[in-house]
């Protein structure tokens, strides 16, 4: 996946770093998508932050084009790398063209006697997966950072969804864009919430219901 | 003198009117005519099944055999659209069930499919025939296992792209050993493992049987078998294709391919090793239809070699890592070819194997029959798309997806206006258009001008102001669907003519500049329109100013108002 995605999440949140003055977002020629609040820029209401890279500039900095300087060096500068927006290229998520379909995943959940497969080519959204998730692990709730009002807790326990990726880290699910997740998870694990108190993160995934 | 002729006779000369457009303008002249028709329709089309009720439908065509319905709006397929967000089959199925109509066929597109539903299906419709299911979801084995159980006369059972539930694989042998009547049996997009035995033996059993399309668990030797006992199949869909050439297997194979004198369309080829095509040499030469665009892997040589076997073809689906080169070939070899899909092996990747306006180019001069394309590639200009429009004139469908999409005429840094221009004047007969890369409001101007036949348009990432959008709305009289994302569209374009809405289909807008405020007033003017707000966000971030900007916006015209089947995330105004 492109190395250029302008969201990157540092290891600390620290020296009050303002994620939003960094961030970066597709623009049209010639118009400046930014608002006075930096948070409600439509380039970055999306599910995942598959919005890209190429930066704003001011309506002066456009050149006859009608691209923003910045679009222009945005660019240059990652002449390999693909804008990656959510429904862009439109190829259906379904035609796993070119990749091998079929993609399971093993998951286990802290205190379950067994684990589970999943295939994760079947769902298109954390959304769906985390649903099904729940249906396989019926007396557990997992926890979803975004939408705290929605989950009943039935025996009081939370499972954070993690999962171990290529490189053998553990992540959190949610932070990159789904097609990302598929192609470098390799299982996955329900962490019981007491071990994730240092995990827990301050800014939370970026994926939402709407993914 | 027509009124002299007793209804029969009417309603015989109607029977030679299949096609729904012209049966809607026989229902047009006159009363009996209207009466007559109505009764004596047997196939119903309904492009947007929330624009009527299944009440409705029946009351006026108490005949109906086959319904078609279509769903979710097409940028469902790009993940634009909630998944819950409607479309759901089990009410339409339930009051079919209920009224007592003889279903026999049903053909869904985007719509949420229950087992449930199916099972209602299987259980009410005795003499159901076909069922085709297109980018549909919701259901498992299970519902497909009531189908094979129940539906003594099936003859289609169609499964295109739906995501499915397959865990389990007995469905397969839930059609009963009575079962002799199948015609069309497609389960590619199944991703489990199906009981080979019984699909063996299903396929022994079935005479009739002219289409196969198998899933990526079937294995080369019940391929072959299979290929034996249906020597008859026109159409083949191949799910897994790896076998070392040299071997028996491989021989066996080749023997059962070329029995297949009637093989006409090709496809599949899910899991392949390319070394192996040639084994299909024999048959190339009848093919009208080839679709290698599930195909990962086959490159270069291996590809043209197979090319220039299929002199042909009518309909060509293949990856962009045929090269140009490659497109070349098909150029020169295949001079019947329709319709061209190239599509990205590696969307979101550097892109080195792909294509670009020389490919193009090259087909549209070495295939003047080319009237419907859908071509992604690495970048396009001006001086190509005008060569195009000057060699295929026929162009029905013309969609063309530039990966980077706002990328300009790399040649002469200009915007592709003058490009698209060329292929709207061109091509008079232009139904479908989709643009891409950097355009400004000028393409729209041509647009509207020119494209008189257009019916569907989509946009993204283009045009400078409102006037765009407006060029269209007042100059496309027969569009139909309008889907736009990423276009500074705003209340000024939406609102200028809201009755145009009443004429089409359905418009989208997502990440435009149109307000809450200004989807209220449309409600408010049109009532025969719903007006949907999609909003996925985290509800206590919507705030409800009508100088808010709308994310999502998807109006459509309705006979019924609003649904009452949306989930959270979407708002009728």
């Amino acid at each position: 996946m492109s190395s250029e995605n302008g969201k990157r999440l540092p290891e600390t949140d620290a020296a009050g770093l303002n994620f939003e003055a960094t961030e970066l977002t597709l623009g049209l020629p010639g118009k400046s998508r930014v608002t006075s609040d930096g948070g409600a820029k439509l380039g970055s209401k999306r599910g995942f932050s598959e919005t890209v890279d190429l930066s704003l500039g001011d309506k002066k900095d456009t050149n006859k084009l009608g691209q923003t300087q910045s679009q222009i060096d945005a660019r240059e500068a990652a002449p390999g790398s693909k804008a990656q927006v959510v429904g862009w290229p439109p190829v259906r998520g379904y035609a796993k063209r070119g990749k091998k379909s079929c993609k399971y995943v093993k998951v286990a959940v802290d205190g379950a006697p067994y684990l589970r497969k999943v295939d994760l080519e079947m769902y298109n959204t954390y959304q769906q997966l985390l649903a099904s998730l729940e249906d396989m692990f019926s007396c557990f709730t997992i926890r979803n950072f975004l939408n705290e009002k929605k989950m009943d807790q039935v025996n009081g326990i939370e499972y954070v969804p993690t999962y171990e990726d290529k490189d053998g880290d553990w992540m959190l699910v949610g932070d990159v864009p789904w097609q990302m997740f598929v192609e470098s998870c390799k299982r996955i694990r329900l962490m019981k919430n007491t071990e994730t108190v240092e995990l827990a993160p301050r800014t939370p995934p970026k994926w939402s219901r709407r993914s | 003198m027509m009124n002299y002729f007793p209804d029969e006779v009417l309603e015989h000369v109607f029977d030679f009117i299949t096609c729904h457009k012209d049966r809607n303008s026989v229902s047009l002249v006159c009363k009996s005519w209207h009466r007559i028709e109505r009764y004596s329709r047997r196939r119903v089309f309904i492009g947007n099944c929330y624009s009527i009720s299944p009440e409705r439908l029946i009351a006026r065509f108490p005949g109906v055999k086959s319904l078609t319905l279509k769903g979710k709006p097409h940028f469902a397929d790009f993940n634009l659209v909630p998944y819950d967000w409607g479309g759901f089959v089990y009410p339409w199925i339930k009051v079919l069930a209920e009224t007592g109509i003889g279903l026999e066929e049903l053909r869904l597109k985007r719509m949420v499919v229950s087992d449930e539903s199916l099972e209602l299906i299987s259980k009410t419709f005795v003499n159901f025939q076909s069922l085709v299911l297109v980018s549909c979801d919701g259901f498992s084995a299970d519902g497909l296992a009531a189908i094979a159980a129940n539906c003594r006369f099936l003859r289609e059972l169609d499964l295109q792209e739906n995501e499915v539930d397959d865990h389990r694989g007995h469905w397969l042998s839930c059609f009963p050993e009575s079962c002799t009547s199948l015609v069309s049996l497609n389960f590619a997009c199944l991703k489990g493992e199906v009981n080979l035995g019984a699909l063996e033996r299903l396929v022994s059993r079935s005479p009739n049987l002219k289409s196969l399309r198998l899933n990526r668990s079937v294995p080369l030797d019940t391929l072959q078998k299979l290929l034996m006992r249906a020597p008859q199949l026109v159409d083949l869909g191949i799910g897994s294709y790896v076998h070392d050439p040299s071997s028996e297997a491989s021989n066996k194979l080749k023997h059962a391919i070329q029995r297949c004198k009637s093989i006409m369309s090709l496809s599949g080829f899910l899991e392949v090793a390319p070394r192996c095509m040639s084994a299909i040499y024999p048959i190339c030469g009848n093919l009208t239809t080839l679709n290698l665009s599930y195909a990962p892997g086959i490159h270069g040589n291996k590809l043209t070699k197979l090319i220039q076997h299929c002199r042909k073809l009518q309909r060509l689906w293949i990856l962009d890592c045929i090269g140009d080169k490659g497109l070349g070939v098909v150029a020169s070899t295949c001079k019947e070819l329709q319709e061209l899909r190239v599509f990205p092996s590696d969307p979101f990747g550097a892109g080195n194997d792909a294509v670009t306006e020389e490919g193009l180019v090259l087909v549209s001069a070495g295939c003047p029959k080319l009237n419907s394309l859908l071509y992604f590639c690495q970048q396009m200009t001006n001086a190509a798309l005008i060569t195009v429009a000057k060699n295929c004139p026929n162009f029905i469908r013309f969609r063309l997806c530039i990966l980077d999409p706002v990328r300009p005429d790399p040649v002469t840094n200009q915007p592709l206006d003058e490009g698209f221009g060329a292929i709207v004047q061109s091509c008079k007969r232009l139904k479908r258009l989709s643009l891409s890369g950097l355009l400004t409001d000028q393409v729209f101007l041509y647009i509207g001008m020119y494209a008189e036949q257009l019916e569907m348009l989509s946009i993204a990432f283009a045009a400078d102001s409102d006037k765009g959008m407006l060029y269209v709305l007042n100059g496309c009289k027969k569009l139909r669907k309008l889907e736009i994302r990423d276009c500074p569209f705003g209340n000024a374009a939406l609102l200028e003519d809201v009755g145009k809405y009443e004429t089409m289909r359905s418009l989208w807008m997502s990440s435009c500049e149109v307000t809450l405020g200004g989807c209220k007033t449309v409600a408010e003017m049109m009532p025969s329109l719903n007006v949907e707000i999609i909003n996925e966000s985290d509800q206590t971030e919507f705030n409800l100013d009508d100088g808010q900007k709308v994310d999502k916006m998807y109006l459509y015209r309705t006979l019924v108002g609003h649904r009452k089947d949306a989930p959270e995330s979407v708002w009728i105004l």
